[in-house]
Formats: structure tokens, sequence, C-alpha cells
């Protein structure tokens, strides 16, 4: 186990290493920032000269050059709209984006799992087509559509909840709601197929004949073994979430990573994109090794190596 | 068919006491119905057993693939609802108690299962798997309970450092020894065996059927052996019913059964069994069945047997025989029998 930890640890220098180049040669394709950053009526002059301040007008090998180096000092360099380091400003925005997608995971999984576990126990029943529906619901309304009608519904009409911003738990429930019943939507369908299968095999009947009560042979012996591919695409989903959602955030001014990295991208302030991007890949690594962990925790045949 | 209870009880080989006794068992699934179609199908797995199983002794189940042997000992287990006839175990109806008053009731039946790769929980440690009835019907304490598994595991012959693992650390012939110490953990009265030994190794086989045998007799158990052939239940077996489409066909001793076996599809089976010796096999009348067996959704009308058997007649397709006493203890399901 710790071996294997220590192993995958170690993976992570590296390929954190290729993400920090990719995203330096995407960001060199797209073009220096320069002229979107000086007024429309800049004179050439002027352009260069910002141009070599910055130092754009070097060759590609130096830029990567001093990229790397700043990088290992973990200076992403300073914000061209803000004028402070591009990391703190992600990292300042990053709680607010993990608050908001622990909470739609939190939502997900409440929605998901009972509704996938009844669905499989009672297949192409009343229950079993409305889990089917809300799925495809789900999966098929848009968060900017769900997001304005919740709060059409809960902030305009109904004046229980909060339209937007941050402050209190309250703020978080809509966009929360919005994220959440998307994510649920997969997961309802995958805790469903998975746990139809399972629940015909024969350790299950071993189960019942064994005179157990039906839920706990439900819970015991076919939920748990469901839940290997389950954890997959949640914790995908989880991934998916960390990178702050932009939709969603913009919609309820919630200030995550989204909202940073959408104004970024307008403003072409590219230290900050390289720095989100840094922190969402490291985030994403690090989800992946808790999943097979995971995966190791749940089913014993799954070995360590 | 067999409508009374008198009438069934007959098929006793009238001596010992009865354990379980069958009456008009029938397990019709639908099939291939939907909202739309008005005329379901139905497949009758079961249809219309009459059997008694007396106490102590081991009844072979034979039959082909698909005739509704397993079928039959789910339904005795209570794992499927009979859609009619009544299951009278140890005098109590068992068919129609609640859920609940029949998970008090399978402390005293049990079944050990074909497939011993799939049928233990791949997440459970051996320990567990073996603990789980006893923590479900009896309150154990900590001590009595390690006790009560690890003598269980020694019993089926399973070294006790072995009970931290998990099932696929294990062989088949070891997991089917798992199986058995669960099965018998809360002291059964009645093991159902589903083709116990069909998914092992020829040489594990014997160990397995021997270690039924020994424990058959140290915790006094009667037995139902489920199996597709009849060489399987030949040494195990002191009666032994054949099934063919949902019915049995023919019920009587081993002994009787293999020196004058009555219906035509039992002797068909009989003339099946390789036979290693090539005099032997020469001078064996060819009387072997031909075909597939018919689906059990839409089964041959009067006798199921009449499209594979040699004998029959007009009145076979037409009268379907009744399961009656021929001689002693030799009950048989046709109309001419050998």
């Amino acid at each position: 186990m710790w071996k294997y930890l220590a192993k995958r640890l170690l993976q992570i220098p590296p390929v954190l290493f290729i993400v920090t180049i990719m995203i330096f040669v995407l960001v060199y394709i797209a073009g220096d920032p320069v002229a979107t950053m000086l007024p429309a009526d800049a004179s050439p002059e002027e352009i260069a000269q910002f141009r070599h301040a910055l130092g754009f007008d070097e060759p590609f090998y130096v830029q990567f050059g001093n990229y790397i180096l700043d990088l290992l000092r973990g200076d992403f360099g300073e914000s061209y709209q803000y004028g402070t380091s591009a990391l703190g400003l992600v990292l300042e925005r990053l709680p607010a984006t993990l608050e908001l997608a622990t909470a739609s995971m939190i939502i997900a999984i409440l929605i998901a799992i009972p509704l996938g576990i009844l669905s499989a126990v009672k297949p192409n029943t009343f229950i079993d087509f409305f889990a089917t529906s809300f799925s495809v619901l789900g999966k098929a309304i848009p968060n900017f559509w769900l997001g304005i009608m919740l709060i059409l519904v809960f902030s305009v009409t109904l004046k229980v909840l909060p339209v937007s911003g941050t402050g209190s738990y309250a703020h978080i429930v809509l966009p929360a709601i919005t994220l959440g019943t998307a994510m649920s939507a997969e997961i309802t369908r995958l805790v469903r197929s998975s746990m139809l299968e399972i629940l015909h095999q024969d350790y299950i009947r071993t189960a019942r004949s064994k005179g157990l009560k039906y839920s706990a042979v439900v819970i015991k012996h076919a939920f748990k073994n469901s839940l290997v591919p389950v954890i997959t695409i949640t914790f995908l989903q989880a991934a998916a979430l960390v990178g702050g959602s932009l939709i969603t955030e913009m919609i309820f001014a919630w200030p995550g990573l989204g909202q940073l990295i959408i104004q970024a991208v307008y403003a072409k302030d590219l230290p900050i994109i390289q720095a989100a991007v840094f922190v969402t890949a490291s985030m994403i690594i690090f989800i992946n090794i808790l999943t097979d962990i995971m995966y190791r925790v749940l089913d014993p045949r799954i070995k360590f190596n | 068919m067999l409508k009374t209870l008198e009438d069934s009880s007959r098929l006793n080989g009238e001596t010992g006491q009865q354990l379980l006794i069958l009456e008009g068992l029938k397990k019709h699934f639908e099939v291939g119905g939907n909202f739309l179609k008005k005329n379901k199908e139905y497949l009758k797995a079961v249809d219309g057993i009459n059997l008694t199983v007396n106490s102590g002794e081991t009844l072979g189940i034979v039959g082909e693939s698909g005739c509704g042997k397993s079928t039959l000992g789910n339904l005795i287990m209570g794992l499927l609802k009979p859609t009619e006839g009544k299951i009278i175990f140890d005098g109590l109806e068992i068919s129609s108690l609640k859920e609940k008053e029949l998970k008090k009731k399978r402390t005293d039946f049990q079944m050990i299962f074909q497939d011993p790769f799939s049928s233990l929980n791949p997440r459970m440690r051996l320990f567990d798997i073996i603990a789980e009835p006893l923590i479900t019907h009896l309150k154990l304490d900590k001590k009595e309970l390690e006790r009560r598994v690890f003598e269980l595991m020694d019993d089926v012959g399973l070294d006790p450092t072995y009970s931290n693992r998990f099932p696929h650390e294990f062989s088949g012939g070891q997991r089917q020894r798992i199986g058995i110490a669960r099965a018998l953990a809360l002291k059964p009265k009645l093991i159902v065996c589903d083709e116990p030994v069909s998914a092992l190794d020829v040489s594990i086989q014997a160990q397995i059927l021997n270690l039924l045998s020994s424990i058959q007799k140290k915790y006094q158990l009667t037995y139902i052996f489920i199996a597709h052939g009849l060489p399987a239940v030949k040494h195990f077996s002191d009666r032994i019913g054949v099934m063919y489409l949902g019915d049995l066909v023919e019920l009587t001793t081993k002994e009787q059964l293999f020196k004058r076996p009555m219906h035509p599809y039992t002797a068909g089976l009989l003339a099946s069994v390789p036979i290693s010796s090539p005099t032997l096999r020469n001078s064996r009348k060819n009387v072997g069945i031909e075909g597939d067996i018919p689906s059990p959704v839409n089964p041959p009308s009067g006798c199921k047997f009449h499209t594979r058997c040699p004998i029959a007649t007009q009145k076979c397709k037409d009268v379907l025989p009744e399961f009656t006493k021929k001689e002693s203890g030799h009950f048989v399901a046709c109309h001419f029998p050998y």
C-alpha cells in the first residue's frame, strides 16, 4: 500500500511537467497578448516597447527557459489585470470552487444512490420510470437554463434563497443543485445498471439463503459490490468540477475559479490561465490517485502493483 | 397427477419420517410478455411436482439442462415463490409463510450452490462468510462465534489460518468447502445440493462427495442432490427422481432405477451413460434419446416426452400420464412403462 502510494506520488512531478509544457506551447501558439492589453490607439513603438518589457520579443527557447525557471520557483508571474501573483489569485479562488464542487457532489450522490438502488431493486416499475425520466432530463437540461429557472422560482417568486453571490450556506444551495442534478443523472443510471448486474449474481442468492433481511442483502452484498464503476464515474465528474464550472459560476456570480478563468481568457491574462490550468491539473491527478486507492479499498481482488 | 396429501405421502418409500412434502408444486415464469401483448407466455419450469423426502435420506434429482431441477431447488429453499402448490417442511407449510417467518425457518434448510466461484461475495473474508448466518439468526458472543466458525472450518477441512482470506484466494474445491461450511453453520435439517461438484475438477469431485457424505453422518442431514447425469448421483443417493420438462417422470430407489428403469426417458438416460468396456458397450441395446429437449415455454401436449420417445403412440400425444405407483416404491408417469 505505502509502496504503491509512494510510486504514484513520484509519478506526479513528471506529469505536471508535461502539463506545464503543453500549457506554454498552447499559449505561445495563441499569440502574444500585448495588442489586447494596450489601448486601441497605442502606437507601434509603444507596442514594441511593451512587448520587450514583457519578454515577448525573445525567441521561443528563451521564453520557455524563463518560464520553466520561474515555475521551479513556484512563480507563474504576475497577473496583467491585477498586477499581483497569478498563483495567489488562483489559490484565493480555489476554496470557493472546491466548496461548490463538494456541495454539488453531495447533492448528486444523495439523489443518485437511493434512486439508482430503488430502480434496480424494482426494475420497470413507477420508481424506475421516474428515475429514468429524471436522468434523461437531468442530462438534457442545460445548466444555464436550470440555473435561471431555479433563481426564478426560489429567489424571485418564493424569495426563499438568495439570487447570487456568497456569504451564507443559503447561497450555495441553488448553484449546487444546478450542478448536482446534471451529475446525478449519469450516476443514477450507472448505479442502476451496476446494481442490476450484481443482483443477478449467485452470491446474492447465497446471501438470501442465509436468511438476511432483503435490505441487508441489497446494501451489504449488492451495493458495496456495485461501487467500483460508480466510484469511477463519480470521481471523474468531481475532477471536471474542480476546474471550476464556468457557466454556473457566472450565473450565480460565484467567485470561483471558473469566473477567474473566463475573465483571464477575455483579457488574455496568460499568467492566470497558466496558473489556473496548473492548479486544476494537480487536483485532477490527486483525484485520480484517490480513485485508484478507493478501488483497492472497495474490491479486495484489485491489488496494488 | 396426485392431488391430495394422502396420495402424495405414499410416495414416501413407506418408511421413515417425512421431512419435506411437495404437493402439486408449480413455478411458471412469465416470458416475452409486455404491456401491449395480451397473451402472455409462460415458461413452465416446474409443472406440478409431488414428492416426499424422508428424514435422513439422500434423494437424487436428475434431468437434462432446463428441466427445472434448479428451479425446484430454489423453490424448496424459498428463494422463489411457487405459482401453485404447497411445500410442507417438517409439518409446516413454508410456501405460504410471510417473508419474515420464512427467514426464521431458514435455519432448517440450506443450499449448496453449483458454482463455487460466483456464489461467494468477493468482498467478504472467509470468516465473515461463515459467520454471517450465525450472526443473523443467533445471538452469540464473540468468543462463541469464533469457536463455532473455526469448528465449522475444521469440519469441512479448511485450515483456521485461512479465516482472513478472500474467496478469490482459494481454489474451486476450497471454495466449495466454504460454501458447505456456510450451509452447515445453522445446523440445518435439509441441505439442497445444486450440482455441487459439476464445476470442479474430477479429482476434487470425489473429495467433496466424501466430505458431503461424512458431514451427513455427523450432522444427521437430509440431502436433496441435484445433478444432470445419473452417474453423479449413483453412489450418493438412496432414491432417485428423474425430471423431464418440469415434471417428475420416475422416482424409485437407486437399485431399482438402475436395474429396471420403467420410464423410456430414464432408460434412455441410462443408455447414454458412457461405458468404458468395449464388449459391454457393444452388447448394449441402443435406446439412447435423440433430438433436443423441447422448449418449456410451449411444451408438447399429453406426455411431454412423446416427441422423443421411441414407443410413443397417439394416446401419449393426447393424454398426460399420471404419476402413479407401479410396484413397491416405484413411481412412474408413463402409459406404457417398460
